[in-house]
């Protein structure tokens, strides 16, 4: 065969089996879904998502209180940590010093490799036990400190994505330091910082261990910020390892709308990246 | 011209006049300039005058952009930078202890090599951005100048129906008078421009030329640029910097542009402008 031919079925192949690898890593996640969905189709349903649990043996009922709990958990936990994070990463980027940079990047960094149990335990040694009860803020306060790191990192790294011209522009209109932070420079990373929100937010949503001893968990709605608080995570764990099948179909649609929500998310985040790209 | 003596005491709070908008004579004596260990220019002392425009030409890495930014107090945001020497503002030094920086630039505005209008702002926020972030909210005032400013730009016509088009939509040399126009809008007395034209297409450059030729009539204009030709074209007087074997850049001769070139009195100088060495 003349060599150009040669070289066209060889590209042909090459191409034919990059599809299959990306068609096969895309389909893991549509059969994931899938599986997931068929298993707990039972419970996915209006009432799952707007019912409280009902005694083990009569069919229906729901998970409101943990799809509550875990979204103000989420909540909580998003509002302290990207509040402060955002300062790290404002910080990091502008102000720091070479070597206070590096140390808190360290720390950040081995802040963010930290098993999340142990978070859960010093959650709970610093909140639960001094307070005398499990709460949802204990449970905030544990999934934040999971996305402090993540977001103070992603949001210095936009930060430091903004080009140079544009702080030499602002400050060369007489425009105060703090001032051309505020409101020049973080509009401008406003798409990265938030995308970083984004993920870290789908992150949190996904952990069990740390809400384990902190939020416990609740059969019923909590008593306020201050009592044990059901949790999407929570109950799939403790759903999934009982003997109970009816529980067990419940854990696989607790599953599934969490895998979609996170899903959401991810499509969500990079609309928002994609929509700040320069026109 | 009023002279106005340095205040002898390094207490004293040194107040920056902001009278009517008559152009003020920007003068450098002595200034040198560091990154760090490394001396970029050194010794130099010439004079902006007003109502002219002054030309900074040299070969690359002579120190004429880093001497540039010393004149608004813009070298010192580098990391590890410092000036020494003093820029007089009207007889004022603005390295003066208790100087307010902040101040100082609004006085001293300059425009960019490539042009940076603000991506996420409209033509509109653009203009006023520096206005607005020094606390003006009033809509008409804002508008008048957006107009004024705009005109003053000579761009008012091209954009005048799209001031709420991103700032970045605009054409290179659009893009560019935009930065003009913003400069101009917290009204500095001084306008300082870091070979503006380099990124710009021959069209784009000469309508830029055309406007700093007008608005050297009102403002104190300084402009760097690495083109002769521009030198000659757009200035009224020229300095002509080189560096030196240990790489630091000094004032080598400052004239009235056409003698400059006509008649330079350095060797170097004469080397330069004919093409000698790049």
């Amino acid at each position: 065969m003349p060599s150009e031919r040669r070289r066209i079925w060889i590209s042909r192949i090459m191409l034919a089996l990059c599809g299959l690898a990306a068609g096969l890593s895309a389909a893991i996640l549509v059969v994931l879904l899938l599986y997931v969905l068929v298993k707990g189709i039972a419970y996915v349903n209006l009432e799952f998502l707007t019912a409280l649990p009902r005694p083990l043996g009569e069919p229906g009922g729901g998970m409101a209180n943990a799809f509550v709990g875990s979204a103000v958990m989420v909540g909580l936990a998003t509002l302290w940590a990207t509040l402060l994070a955002v300062g790290a990463g404002i910080y990091l980027a502008e102000y720091g010093g070479e070597r206070t940079v590096a140390v808190v990047r360290l720390v950040a960094d081995v802040l963010s490799g930290l098993p999340s149990i142990v978070i859960g335990v010093f959650a709970y040694t610093l909140l639960v036990k001094p307070l005398g009860t499990f709460s949802a803020v204990a449970g905030a306060f544990a999934l934040g400190l999971i996305m402090l790191p993540i977001v103070a990192r992603t949001t210095e790294e936009s930060l430091r994505l903004v080009p140079h011209e544009l702080r030499e522009a602002a400050l060369a209109l007489g425009i105060p330091r703090w001032r051309a932070t505020l409101s020049v420079l973080l509009p401008t990373a406003r798409a990265g910082i938030l995308t970083g929100v984004m993920l870290a937010v789908a992150r949190i949503a996904g952990e069990t261990a740390p809400l384990l001893f902190t939020a416990l968990g609740n059969r019923f709605w909590p008593n306020g910020l201050l009592s044990p608080t059901a949790a999407l995570t929570l109950n799939i764990y403790q759903y999934a390892i009982s003997p109970y099948d009816q529980w067990h179909q419940q854990a696989w649609a607790a599953a599934f709308f969490l895998l979609l929500f996170v899903l959401v998310l991810n499509i969500v985040a990079r609309l928002v990246a994609a929509r700040a790209m320069p026109r | 011209m009023q002279q106005v003596e340095t205040p002898e005491s390094p207490q004293a709070a040194v107040v920056m006049r902001h009278g009517p908008s008559a152009p003020k004579t920007l003068q450098a004596r002595h200034v040198s300039a560091w990154y760090g260990r490394f001396q970029a220019i050194r010794n130099v002392s010439l004079d902006i005058a007003p109502g002219k425009v002054t030309a900074l030409i040299g070969p690359s890495g002579c120190g004429k952009s880093t001497f540039l930014r010393c004149l608004n107090r813009m070298h010192e945001v580098v990391r590890g930078a410092r000036v020494e020497g003093s820029v007089l503002l009207d007889g004022e030094d603005i390295y003066a202890p208790g100087v307010d920086v902040v101040r100082v630039r609004r006085l001293i505005g300059m425009v960019f090599q490539k042009p940076n209008p603000f991506p996420t702002l409209s033509v509109y926020d653009n203009v006023v951005v520096g206005l607005r972030l020094a606390g003006e909210r009033r809509r008409a005032r804002l508008d008048e100048v957006v107009e004024r400013c705009l005109r003053r730009a000579a761009l008012w016509d091209e954009v005048k129906d799209k001031l709420r088009s991103s700032g970045a939509s605009l054409s290179g040399g659009q893009q560019q008078r935009l930065c003009i126009a913003r400069a101009l809008a917290v009204e500095p007395a001084v306008l300082l421009m870091d070979e503006p034209c380099s990124a710009l297409d021959p069209i784009a450059t000469y309508r830029i030329e055309e406007l700093i030729r007008e608005l050297a009539r009102d403002y104190t204009i300084a402009i760097v640029t690495h083109n002769m030709q521009q030198a000659s074209r757009v200035s009224d007087y020229t300095a002509f910097f080189l560096m030196g074997d240990d790489r630091t850049g000094e004032l080598i001769e400052f004239g009235p542009t056409t003698e400059l070139f006509t008649h330079p009195r350095d060797q170097r100088t004469e080397d330069y402008i004919t093409g000698r060495f790049g």
